[in-house]
């Protein structure tokens, strides 16, 4: 087959690289054209995290005690909240549909469209997630692991709610149904992204918990794009 | 052009496509050669849309398969995507992005560069030139018709499936297009396309199928 690729093109075409690139760019060149809707989910981790120390008093070691769980039970919902908008917007104007005759396969394609979703939902939150920890009384050591497990987790979530977002592709109604589908399958990256967080506040080693989710990373990392890849043709047929 | 030196075939064996629990068309058999341009005609409803995404891969055909020069497309794959080039009724178009950020785009998905002043040449010539950097949210209904169209002037491919190419274009939109698709097959290309309007076409194989009779 390769030489008669060459035949068919006279120019070279571009190496999977720069065309995985180009997909990432664009997704990312689209949020900053409407940059409402990525500023909606990072303001809205802010407003709803800020409100549980004004809400359960001024007690310092009861808001420390909670800081890890609240924090990352927050980081879990604001990323959840864009998990919609990652494939229908494609899907409604037909961009899907090139995807998938792409002479690229289909599940790298996937994967650089969650890699987007990552840098534009995730990502934010590893950086301001130790500023509102300030709020909770969190120390350095704290905040530091915070932002490690947040680097990792919010990756991983991203990854496996691509699953939840093909799944519910040209349903009406898909926020609830997401939510169903991937809270979940959310469940193990929550209990060792706070988990590590917890263990430093009571003076453990954070260790134990960063490799557990960085399994469910790398886990997520390998098959998540794979049952994307495939629940979004199944939509399209 | 490149393809010029390889004989495609494009050949659909027992095709029989169902959707939503009804029989659209049932044993359908074609063979396109090199030169052939295939005209599907029927009413709303029957079919048209479903054969065409059989053919580009979309839709997994109810039984029968689709041959791209003697070997089935879902075998091929990736290797059969990279000599289809497919323009939907959907244009595949971005509204956040300008006409030259939107064939950028759609050409790296097949692989092929970008050349700038190519493109502007191609979008001046098909009366784009004073929309190149709006949005294309800003476009009309046929300005951004002509904007997915672009890429045929633009991409290498040797199959092109186009359904309904000519909706929304306006009379002289249309004869580029008629003049460009004519122009394609001369040089060797198949064309598979649904239209509603009455087309003649000049040139050297022309085939038509019509589909619920």
């Amino acid at each position: 087959m390769t030489e008669n690729s060459q035949e068919v093109k006279p120019a070279k075409a571009l190496s999977t690289f720069s065309v995985l690139y180009r997909i990432l760019a664009r997704d990312i060149q689209v949020a900053l054209r409407r940059q409402s809707d990525v500023a909606a989910v990072f303001f809205f981790f802010i407003i709803a995290a800020s409100l549980f120390p004004l809400g359960s008093g001024a007690d310092p070691k009861l808001l420390s005690a909670m800081a890890p769980s609240v924090l990352w039970v927050m980081a879990l919902l604001s990323c959840m909240l864009s998990l919609s908008r990652m494939f229908s917007s494609d899907y409604a104007d037909g961009t899907l549909e090139q995807m998938m005759i792409s002479n690229q396969p289909v599940v790298l394609i996937v994967l650089m469209k969650i890699l987007a979703h990552w840098i534009l939902s995730g990502l934010p939150l590893v950086f301001v997630a130790p500023l509102i920890g300030l709020q909770f009384n969190l120390g350095g050591a704290e905040l530091q692991i915070l932002a490690a497990s947040l680097l990792m987790g919010t990756l991983a979530l991203s990854l496996i709610g691509s699953i939840g977002a093909a799944l519910t592709l040209g349903i009406r109604g898909t926020g609830v149904l997401i939510a169903i589908l991937v809270l979940p399958l959310y469940i193990p990256v929550l209990v060792f992204g706070a988990g590590a967080v917890n263990a430093v506040s009571i003076g453990m080693s954070p260790n134990g918990a960063l490799s557990l989710l960085g399994a469910v990373l790398s886990m997520a990392l390998v098959f998540a794009p794979l049952a994307s890849a495939a629940a979004l043709k199944i939509a399209l047929e | 052009m490149g393809f010029l030196a390889k004989n495609h075939m494009l050949a659909a064996t027992d095709l029989v496509g169902v959707r939503g629990g009804r029989l659209l068309f049932d044993k359908l058999n074609f063979s396109l050669s090199n030169g052939t341009v295939l005209y599907l005609q029927g009413a709303n409803g029957t079919g048209k849309t479903t054969l065409l995404r059989t053919i580009c891969g979309l839709s997994k055909p109810y039984e029968g398969n689709v041959n791209w020069c003697g070997e089935d497309i879902h075998e091929l794959a990736e290797d059969y995507y990279k000599h289809l080039l497919y323009i939907g009724h959907l244009p595949g178009i971005k509204e956040d992005l300008t006409a030259l950020e939107n064939l950028q785009f759609s050409l790296a998905l097949s692989g092929t560069p970008f050349d700038l002043t190519q493109a502007t040449e191609v979008l001046h010539l098909l009366g784009l030139a004073k929309g190149l950097n709006l949005p294309t949210r800003m476009l009309s209904q046929g300005q951004k018709r002509r904007v997915a169209l672009a890429r045929l002037w633009l991409q290498d491919l040797p199959l092109w499936v186009l359904d309904e190419p000519f909706t929304a274009l306006d009379a002289n939109a249309t004869d580029m297009l008629k003049q460009k698709i004519e122009a394609f097959a001369n040089e060797g290309g198949i064309v598979v396309m649904t239209t509603h309007q009455e087309v003649a076409m000049h040139v050297p194989k022309f085939e038509q199928l019509r589909l619920g009779a």
